[in-house]
């Protein structure tokens, strides 16, 4: 990690997000007291947080959450609230707010993937922490499930708690978070609104389906500012129905003029890839360089 | 805010008895822990029950000959079985994976995160599993005593030098023997931290008190010089044999006592060490052979060489401990004892081990064999003087004598005195005493001439 610095306010959702090895886990395993920098100092609610010491108020798992498949959620979360000098009295508001509570008493052995993921959300929020740390919370999750973390997730942080969340889920960040972090190799390239990282993609692809793709194709061609991805690039498709083109907004917006002039109705519309994912790869894929807006604008950033 | 004003956070960690209650919840939640337990505290009643109404007792183990003949004697039975392969294996399965098993559940994060503390993790788990080895090192002790005596009943025991122990005397050396034996199994459930930790999700750190048991038996069954004996872990499995005699053998109890515990001491340390230097980020651990050798294997390799040195300077034991002399002496005791048993049992006029004034010559292997140490050639005459006569009575005895100090008597004749394995009573035939008996040198002891 280098110069790793990036702030999280009350009650918000930071994304976290990088390519494999760009060092999200060591991140958050300083965050909850795991790791031990080589240098430097990391502050979490504004202490300094000594070596394997973290604070108060600071909860969550990292790759994956911690449970005992001989116990019950009701003994993993009890135990969990006897370790931090609490009672077990909100054992069984968390296992409900996670949709756990019809089997606290069921052995955590043959729950799937996403009940653990549950399981371990609901022993991270046990404590009530104020700043919460998930590495990816909905991880092996169905949309049901995925959509019951998200609520969680955005009830805490209506309540007050700061949460980092990592995940490799692009809708998962783009639903929950108001602000991201994007790591390479061990170095914030990116840390704002996710509005302004979403405007930072620049040409996105675009999948048009329309009543006369030919045509549709035709007018593509002769449109200032699109271009038709080349044979052999990944985006290019000979699908008979479906044109993909490749352009700025304003080029966009006039290609859909021209299509509606040129008698082509237009039945969808889309993004191949979410402008936050093409953000990102847009941030990752070359040699990363320091974006912080915030800094930009003269603001310090900390 | 800038750095120069911020105040450095101290965590406090969680308290000691939570986290032992934790990982003691843990351990006993665990099915095969659960199994184990069920079993220690059923299966040696279960067995001498069974074992003791067989005409095919275990005569290989020390006291398996007497089980028909008092219940102490199978909870005896229990204990050498234990010592042999329960304890080794039981701490294996308790201490010696209780470091491993967070390595295979992924867990180790969130309960650094929980505790907030890893020399109280260490703590707790260390307290935790000799919790749990203590529940089942008690279960077979209580379950031995309860079966023996429930099945066979409080009888005399006729000690390892013939001495004819009374119920409550009898309890008094149980109780010792297993406590003694506590000291070696702190020491192996110690190697099983060491194993745990050093070695991860690797099953040779589950396997090492298993290991270290096995090859220490092999070693034991070597004529290894009894200063090197009587400073392994292993010897504390053993001599509590020794508490068996009139007068308790106990120099070689508390050698092997204090060496076991020197064993744990060092285990236990190295594991601390190696534990608060691990680096938890490593999802992947799977412990290393290297760090074994060096954290582990070496230091208590030194220990051993170290507790050799002080038990050759500062003890009289020397050569194989089994000197003929000693053998000799033991023996002319032991059927002095067992006569006047024989005695009683015949309804003879009582004698005492005075009047017999029995001594006993031994040989082994001839002329051409010195006459030290174990072996299965060991040939010995018994005389003593017959009560109310001027006549002298003879008796032959083949020993095998064991490395360890122990011997099985084999009479070979008279055979109205030590030649048949029973005798004709009053009230019917009764197993002869003098047949073949189990009996101990004192391998600390002089090897002086009486």
């Amino acid at each position: 990690m280098d110069h790793v610095d990036f702030d999280v306010m009350e009650g918000q959702v930071h994304g976290l997000i990088g390519p494999n090895g760009a060092g999200k886990s060591t991140l958050l395993g300083l965050l909850l007291g795991l790791a031990v920098a080589d240098g430097g100092s990391l502050e979490i609610l504004r202490a300094r947080v000594g070596r394997r010491a973290v604070p108060d108020g600071v909860a969550g798992f990292v790759d994956g959450p911690g449970l005992y498949p001989s116990l019950t959620p009701r003994q993993n979360l009890a135990a969990l609230a006897l370790l931090r000098g609490q009672g077990s009295g909100n054992v069984d508001q968390a296992l409900e707010e996670v949709g756990l509570g019809d089997v606290a008493d069921d052995r955590v052995r043959g729950f799937s993937l996403g009940m653990r993921q549950r399981l371990g959300l609901a022993a991270a929020i046990l404590t009530r922490p104020r700043l919460l740390v998930l590495d990816e919370p909905a991880n092996g999750l169905d949309p049901a499930g995925s959509r019951h973390v998200h609520r969680v997730i955005a009830q805490l942080a209506r309540a007050g708690t700061a949460v980092v969340l990592s995940s490799h889920r692009i809708d998962d960040l783009a639903a929950l978070c108001s602000e991201v972090t994007i790591l390479a190799a061990g170095r914030v390239v990116f840390t704002g609104p996710v509005e302004q990282l979403a405007a930072e993609s620049g040409e996105l692809d675009y999948a048009i389906r329309s009543s006369d793709p030919a045509t549709a194709r035709r007018i593509a061609a002769q449109t200032a500012g699109i271009r038709l991805p080349a044979v052999g690039d990944p985006y290019h498709r000979e699908d008979a129905d479906l044109v993909v083109v490749r352009g700025p907004g304003q080029a966009l917006d006039e290609l859909v003029v021209r299509l509606v002039g040129g008698g082509v109705a237009i039945r969808e519309l889309r993004p191949v890839v979410a402008p936050l994912e093409a953000a990102f790869l847009a941030l990752t894929s070359d040699e990363p360089s320091t974006h912080n807006p915030a800094t930009q604008d003269g603001e310090t950033a900390r | 805010m800038t750095a120069a004003t911020l105040t450095a956070v101290t965590a406090q960690p969680a308290p000691l008895l939570s986290s032992y209650r934790f990982e003691l919840l843990k351990l006993l939640s665990q099915w095969r822990v659960r199994v184990v337990l069920l079993a220690c505290w059923i299966a040696p009643a279960g067995f001498i029950a069974v074992v003791s109404r067989q005409s095919a007792l275990p005569v290989d183990t020390v006291f398996g000959r007497l089980m028909n003949s008092t219940g102490w004697a199978g909870a005896l039975v229990v204990l050498a079985f234990a010592c042999s392969w329960a304890l080794p294996l039981l701490t294996a399965l308790v201490a010696g994976d209780v470091f491993a098993v967070e390595d295979r559940l992924g867990t180790w994060r969130h309960l650094l995160v929980a505790v907030r503390s890893p020399r109280r993790i260490f703590v707790s788990k260390a307290l935790s599993s000799g919790s749990v080895i203590l529940l089942l090192v008690v279960g077979l002790a209580v379950s031995g005593v309860v079966g023996g005596v429930a099945s066979v009943g409080n009888r005399p025991l006729a000690g390892l030098d013939g001495y004819a122990f009374s119920g409550p005397q009898v309890a008094g050396r149980f109780l010792l023997a297993w406590l003694s034996v506590l000291a070696p199994t702190l020491a192996f459930a110690a190697v099983g931290l060491l194993g745990s930790v050093a070695l991860g999700r690797s099953p040779m750190g589950l396997a090492m008190p298993a290991v270290l048991a096995l090859a220490l038996a092999l070693v034991q069954m070597l004529p290894l010089p009894v200063v090197v004996r009587l400073a392994l872990p292993s010897q504390g499995f053993v001599a509590w044999r020794g508490l068996f005699t009139e007068h308790a053998q106990t120099g070689p109890l508390v050698a092997g006592v204090v060496a076991a515990l020197a064993w744990a001491g060092v285990a236990t340390a190295a594991s601390y060490h190696l534990f608060l230097r691990r680096d938890f980020t490593d999802q992947a651990n799977d412990g290393s052979g290297r760090r074994v050798m060096l954290a582990g294997f070496l230091p208590l390799a030194a220990l051993t060489a170290l507790s050799v040195l002080v038990i050759a300077l500062v003890t009289p034991a020397t050569g194989s401990g089994i000197e003929q002399p000693k053998l000799e002496r033991a023996l002319a005791t032991a059927y002095g004892h067992l006569y006047r048993l024989q005695t009683e049992q015949l309804h003879r006029p009582p004698v005492t081990e005075a009047q017999l004034q029995t001594t006993a010559s031994c040989d082994k292997g001839g002329s051409l064999v010195a006459d030290v140490g174990p072996g299965t050639d060991w040939r010995c005459v018994v005389t003593w003087h017959l009560p109310g006569t001027t006549a002298v009575g003879s008796a032959i005895y083949q020993l095998d004598v064991a490395a360890d100090g122990r011997y099985v008597a084999d009479g070979d004749g008279p055979q109205d005195v030590n030649g048949f394995f029973q005798v004709r009573a009053p009230h019917g035939d009764a197993p002869n005493p003098l047949w073949q008996f189990d009996g101990t040198v004192d391998l600390f002891s002089p090897p002086r001439k009486d």
